[in-house]
């Protein structure tokens, strides 16, 4: 039966997740953007009382690792409301709060996602409690992940990993990183693997920091291996170099995580919407639902328009996470999710700083920050123009060589 | 002219010169008869007309008796996204009847301003009037039909918004018997709607005008011994010429309210309103002066709650309609780009052209789940004020958006009519304005 509202269960998660929101996340959300690089300590509590909720069972698998899909067999075919549908909605709760310190929680990295998603089962345990953060992206490929040059070779049990990657997200605080890399230039897409290399492992090095437009309280990192020994065993996945299987299996990756990265985009829209809303009803601007826009005032009007690309944006991404929930392939309402939400995240916070006038665009209030914040998330985890070009190629039933 | 505009004295040389070549253009070829007589299929019933008479709805005095109502559709707590058994069923066979029997019937239709008898009666046999009337009164209805409505309407409309309109007209006065009408007013009206001989009805809430709010009409009902008398004009209202019962709204002591009126009542006259698109509708303006209804009329309550839910239940509808025709240009673009060369290869190879295509994608499942989510809300007796609004300005800013580069997407080949997709481009442009003639 068609139905879109919150599921029930999930609204204890909810509550929880946006009571941070509230009263840890929002008290130090200027603390940090101002604080570039301090490491907000507030949240080393934080993690412990989620790490806390997991072991009691309380948070249904909701975060980082929730978008684990579990081997077995569903014992039957109903329809799931599972640990995806359950992470993508407390993600836009704590990002309503405030996306540069959710992307500081510890052991919520994009790293647990990957290794939640690719790892097999004994790793899943080995890695378990580790904060993992992601390293894909180098000095020369951003977007064209296909073509990092970051080596990988196998030296009796271990893989010796060379190269340099940059833009890792909690790539200095985390435990550990997920490092992609080739285990043979030659052999193109397929011999891409990622590694998990713990932190202080000898030829790892965090070389800078970045300064950044916005989510400043989350750390950047520049890390650059030379050398650096990992057993074999870290290897995630298979380490057959398949043709047909081998990079798919890394970007699989992509359809559980574009979703989480869709949800912070919403999250963060909807703190602009609601604050602009109360700012724009004390000068006097009400929506009415029921009247056109067009006989409501210009102001009015912008805002039903933000408001309903942003529900459409919300939607796409339910039914991506619902989607991997009941092991259907997502990919294709992933990349729309994502598409729809990166560039509804920045128009509707930007806009909302317009609206808000002077109010919005100084430091008094949290819309300048917003719509600084909003920006990377139409850009990491792939960028709009990625997430056309996959939901072009399905779509059109195009390859990568055909629409490049 | 717009007000701006003003002829200088060439300007009416002009403009007589234009008059007397084509006067004599259309002599000397002979072409003054067909001339004529295209503009006036066109407009089908001439200029203006009493409405249509045809059968009596004979009164059911049993005034007082409970009305029937279905009740909500259960709430499940689940997210989903997943039909019911019953509603995919009903999609299936709507589908089909879209593909086998709209869409080869949509070119013609749209010339003639007008949807062939057999179109209606096979729309009137699978069931489309009867979708919402409850199950007591001889329709299929067991509970609020909101959802089955909306994917009825997505489903016909990838046939042709048009001949969707068309079929769904009688529906929408049906719907709303169900929804707000009194024991009397089923008594009176249903049954015409469930029998083999269905009327065709209408739905009229739109008002010439810019700016039209159908919360502020220009029409109006002022009450009248036991009755009510009616003065305003209605526009856009689908097969109004043929329609043997409207619902009408006008505003009765400062709020809203619906009316029904029967085509013969005295003082109702149609003229044909061909516009844009949505032409096999046979779009009518329909005019009320000093039209006496009985205290029957009145449908629903004088709060404006039944006629703002009508008014919200209507743009629901509207808005499945672009879903499917919207859908209908994906897959009619698709096709094209991947199989039309240029420069040595399918003009798909070009992310131009490939990204239009993947936000045509993108922005129509946005419209699809955020109008879903309205209906389902609808259905289970939820409040969905706010979620039609936003499902409204969706499928009026990206059906339109998504018109405009279905026939960008064709090129020249899109402007000319060997092609739907101009077809799509006129009847998408409607749904941001038009008010009134569905429901669900």
């Amino acid at each position: 039966m068609i139905n879109l509202e919150t599921p029930k269960k999930f609204r204890p998660l909810i509550g929880q997740a946006h009571q941070v929101a509230v009263n840890l996340l929002r008290p130090n959300s200027r603390k940090y953007d101002l604080l570039e690089h301090a490491y907000p300590k507030e949240l080393d509590m934080l993690a412990a009382m989620i790490d806390g909720m997991s072991d009691s069972g309380a948070s249904t698998g909701a975060g980082a690792s929730g978008v684990r899909r579990s081997e077995e067999e569903p014992e039957d075919d109903r329809v799931k409301n599972g640990s995806n549908l359950a992470s993508v909605l407390s993600i836009i709760e704590m990002c309503w709060g405030d996306v540069g310190l959710l992307l500081s929680m510890p052991r919520q990295g994009l790293g647990n996602s990957a290794i939640a998603s690719v790892a097999n089962d004994e790793q899943h345990e080995r890695f378990d409690g580790l904060w993992a953060s992601m390293a894909i992206t180098e000095p020369g490929t951003g977007s064209d992940s296909a073509n990092i040059a970051t080596t990988a070779v196998l030296d009796g049990d271990d893989y010796v990993l060379n190269g340099e990657k940059i833009f890792v997200t909690a790539g200095d605080r985390c435990d550990a990183v997920v490092v992609w890399a080739t285990l043979d230039k030659e052999l193109g897409r397929a011999a891409i693997k990622s590694f998990v290399v713990p932190k202080g492992t000898p030829g790892m090095n965090v070389e800078r920091l970045e300064h950044k437009l916005g989510i400043r309280s989350s750390d950047t990192a520049t890390i650059r291996f030379e050398n650096c020994r990992v057993p074999k065993d870290n290897l995630l996945g298979s380490p057959d170099v398949d043709a047909q299987q081998g990079f798919a299996g890394a970007m699989a990756t992509f359809d559980n995580t574009r979703p989480l990265v869709a949800a912070m985009a919403i999250g963060c829209a909807r703190a602009s919407l609601e604050l602009t809303k109360d700012l724009l009803a004390e000068a006097g601007v009400t929506i009415d639902y029921d009247r056109p826009a067009l006989t409501q005032s210009a102001a009015a009007a912008t805002f039903l328009q933000m408001e309903a690309d942003w529900e459409a944006a919300y939607l796409l991404t339910l039914q991506a996470a619902w989607m991997a929930d009941n092991r259907q392939p997502n990919s294709l309402e992933a990349s729309m999710a994502k598409a729809k939400a990166g560039r509804v995240g920045s128009d509707v916070t930007l806009r909302c700083v317009e609206l808000a006038g002077s109010i919005g665009y100084s430091e008094h209030e949290l819309l300048e920050k917003w719509s600084r914040d909003s920006k990377i998330l139409d850009i990491f985890e792939g960028t709009q123009q990625i997430q056309q070009l996959i939901v072009a190629r399905r779509l059109l039933g195009k390859s990568s060589a055909e629409l490049k | 002219m717009s007000s701006s505009d003003s002829r200088d004295p060439t300007g009416f040389a002009m403009a007589l010169l234009n008059k007397l070549a084509q006067t004599s253009a259309l002599d000397k070829l002979g072409l003054r008869k067909p001339a004529e007589r295209a503009v006036f299929e066109a407009t089908k019933t001439g200029f203006r007309t009493a409405g249509h008479v045809n059968r009596a709805f004979a009164r059911k005095r049993r005034k007082g008796g409970t009305p029937a109502r279905v009740a909500s559709a259960p709430r499940k707590g689940i997210f989903d996204l997943t039909p019911t058994e019953d509603e995919q069923m009903l999609v299936d066979a709507v589908t089909e009847f879209a593909a086998k029997v709209l869409r080869p019937a949509a070119a013609e239709a749209n010339e003639s301003c007008r949807a062939t008898d057999d179109v209606l009666r096979s729309g009137v046999e699978i069931g489309l009037p009867i979708l919402a009337v409850p199950e007591d009164l001889g329709g299929i209805s067991t509970e609020r039909s909101a959802m089955a409505g909306t994917l009825v309407a997505e489903a016909l409309a990838k046939g042709d918004m048009g001949l969707a309109v068309a079929c769904l007209a009688p529906g929408a006065v049906s719907t709303a018997l169900s929804l707000w009408g009194s024991d009397e007013q089923q008594a009176t009206y249903l049954p015409a709607f469930t029998g083999d001989d269905v009327p065709a009805a209408a739905l009229a809430i739109t008002e010439p005008g810019p700016l039209f709010d159908p919360l502020d009409l220009a029409t109006t009902a002022v009450r009248d011994g036991d009755g009510y008398v009616l003065n305003g004009v209605k526009s856009l209202v689908p097969r109004g010429a043929d329609a043997e019962l409207f619902i009408v709204g006008a505003i009765l002591e400062d709020r809203p309210a619906l009316f029904l009126v029967e085509s013969a009542t005295k003082g109702l006259t149609i003229e044909a309103e061909p516009s844009m698109g949505l032409r096999a509708a046979a779009l009518s303006r329909v005019a009320l002066k000093n039209v006496r209804v009985g205290s029957i009329a009145l449908l629903g309550d004088t709060d404006a709650e039944a006629y703002t839910d009508c008014v919200r239940l209507s743009r629901l509808a509207w808005c499945a309609l672009s879903i499917g025709t919207a859908q209908a240009v994906l897959d009619y673009v698709i096709p094209y780009v991947n199989e039309r060369e240029a420069f040595g290869e399918p003009i798909s190879n070009r992310q131009s052209v490939a990204f239009m295509v993947a936000n045509i994608g993108i922005e129509l499942q946005g419209m699809r789940l955020v109008t879903y989510k309205a209906a389902s809300r609808a259905a289970q007796g939820k409040s969905f004020d706010r979620e039609v609004a936003l499902a409204r300005r969706l499928c009026a800013e990206y059906g339109m958006k998504i018109g405009n580069d279905g026939v960008q997407l064709l090129g020249g080949h899109g402007f000319v009519k060997e092609h739907p997709v101009e077809r799509w481009y006129r009847d998408l442009r409607a749904i941001g304005l038009i008010e009134g003639g569905v429901l669900v």
